[in-house]
């Protein structure tokens, strides 16, 4: 086939008539190779789409029949709207705004399905020392909030362990000497998704320890593999340069497998994900000032100089320009920091809000329009969820790669010659 | 209630900058393929990254609009 593009117009034209009875039968078989994978894909996505339809119209009966155990298996996106049935149904109004930070913000305990959730430990240190309890002792029979009475008494006022007295009234002297060391949601998520990478990474390390680089991967090992070497080979040798790049493999393979794997178990919309770790902001500070660590530890000197006193300018220059590079310094942690957070929590948010449109229409034909839209927008996360880990460990490269770059002195020198004739 | 709406407008404008900018890096990004479509898988990559770039700048605001309502 390929001699064809070194033949001449006319004689390709009559050879064309020769070849004729080929071509149809190459398309063809090409056509039904490809219409299997259509309709192969086609068939996952109506069969999702049949499966959340079904889902969404015995969550939206739950109201009149009690949940039994065959409604609890089949709860994917829409578990997360359950308990805007319940503000609904108690305050008769539903306010949207209220329902979407709650599924957002970090809790004590963990929804689970129906009526059922899990109450996470309270770990309190007082100046009476460490305190240990469910945290269901915040909620009485009716599930109101309620005051605990441990070494102190305790309530929980917007989202935070205070100190009260027996009125009710926040003691802010005392609340102030009080720390919250609790397994919140989202610290058990942090949890569960560190025990997910240790088994995978440590099954796949194991591997390669008893069998050596050389041989083919196996199992798990050929699919951590691939990701790997993308990281080292589209992220840390591009930006840091070959020659330094090991020593920073192990940081950029810890950041982008973390915020990879809290970001897709924030996808899950059931009981071991739906947590909104790497929509937190604390988490991913505390991910941004780790890279500010590695970018000003590992930086040399020409990148402090560039900073503070930029070679090949005029001093009046120098001077404008220092102010705004040292800033330069602390904004890019920061803009990592919100752009993790934002785009994780904008995710969540947009989900959350076309689940919400059945409970603002108050009507199961809403979720004919809601579910695929919640559905493509969910899918458009997945991709969200990796670009993201991918940027984070992308941009960090980037910084170590600048603040580790060796500058050629000579052009700079060239540079002042002709500055001063 | 005044505070929401401008709320709404801000997010509103910031949806309409990154709208124009994920705009351009489209028509770049097909420019480039026409030009070079053997060049198509990469340039599709750096058209992801750099939108997500541009989404990022848009969600700032909408962090912000959602912070002055609250």
């Amino acid at each position: 086939m390929f001699n064809l593009y070194f033949i001449p117009q006319e004689e390709f034209c009559s050879k064309l008539g020769y070849f004729n009875p080929f071509i149809p039968i190459f398309a063809a078989n090409f056509e039904i190779g490809m219409s299997f994978r259509r309709i192969k894909s086609l068939l996952v996505v109506s069969l999702s789409f049949v499966a959340l339809l079904v889902s969404t119209s015995t969550k939206a009966n739950e109201s009149v029949v009690l949940p039994t155990d065959s409604n609890k298996v089949k709860q994917p996106i829409v578990a997360e709207a359950e308990p805007a049935a319940h503000a609904a149904k108690e305050e008769g109004s539903f306010n949207v705004t209220e329902t979407i930070l709650e599924h957002i913000k970090d809790d004590h305990s963990w929804h689970l399905w129906g009526h059922t959730s899990l109450h996470l430990p309270v770990i309190l240190y007082t100046s009476k020392g460490l305190e240990v309890f469910s945290s269901k002792n915040f909620l009485d029979e009716h599930h109101e909030q309620t005051i605990y009475k441990g070494n102190f008494d305790y309530k929980i006022i917007e989202g935070k362990t205070k100190i009260v007295d027996a009125a009710g009234v926040v003691d802010v002297q005392a609340s102030k000497q009080l720390w919250d060391f609790s397994i919140t949601k989202n610290v058990a998520s942090l949890f569960i998704s560190v025990f997910i990478l240790l088994v995978v990474l440590l099954t796949a390390a194991s591997a390669y320890k008893k069998t050596g680089v050389k041989s083919a991967p196996k199992g798990l090992q050929s699919f951590m593999e691939p990701i790997v070497l993308f990281v080292r080979d589209e992220v840390a040798i591009p930006n840091i340069g070959a020659k330094r790049h090991a020593k920073y493999m192990p940081f950029l393979l810890t950041i982008f497998f973390l915020v990879l794997t809290n970001n897709f178990l924030g996808l899950v919309p059931f009981f071991p994900g739906g947590a909104n770790v790497s929509g937190n902001i604390a988490f991913t500070m505390t991910l941004a000032v780790c890279v500010f660590i590695v970018v000003n530890l590992s930086a040399n000197k020409s990148y402090w100089e560039h900073i503070f006193w930029m070679p090949g300018m005029h001093w009046s220059m120098k001077l404008f320009l220092a102010p705004i590079e040292l800033i330069g310094v602390f904004t890019k942690p920061i803009s990592l920091m919100i752009r993790l957070f934002a785009n994780i929590t904008a995710g969540h948010i947009l989900v959350l809000s076309l689940i919400c449109l059945i409970f603002i229409f108050k009507t199961v034909f809403a979720s004919a329009i809601a579910v695929p839209f919640a559905v493509f927008i969910g899918l458009i996360e997945l991709l969200v969820a990796f670009l993201q880990a991918y940027i984070f460990t992308m941009l960090s490269a980037m910084y170590i790669g600048m603040a580790t770059e060796e500058h050629h002195h000579e052009a700079h020198e060239a540079h002042k010659e002709v500055a001063h004739h | 209630m005044v505070v929401g709406s401008v709320a709404a407008i801000g997010a509103g404008l910031a949806a309409i900058g990154a709208g124009i900018g994920i705009g351009q890096i489209g028509r770049g990004a097909v420019e480039g393929i026409a030009r070079q479509p053997e060049a198509a898988n990469e340039i599709r990559a750096n058209m992801i990254v750099a939108a997500a770039f541009v989404e990022a700048v848009a969600l700032f605001a909408v962090v912000v609009a959602l912070l002055g309502n609250g």
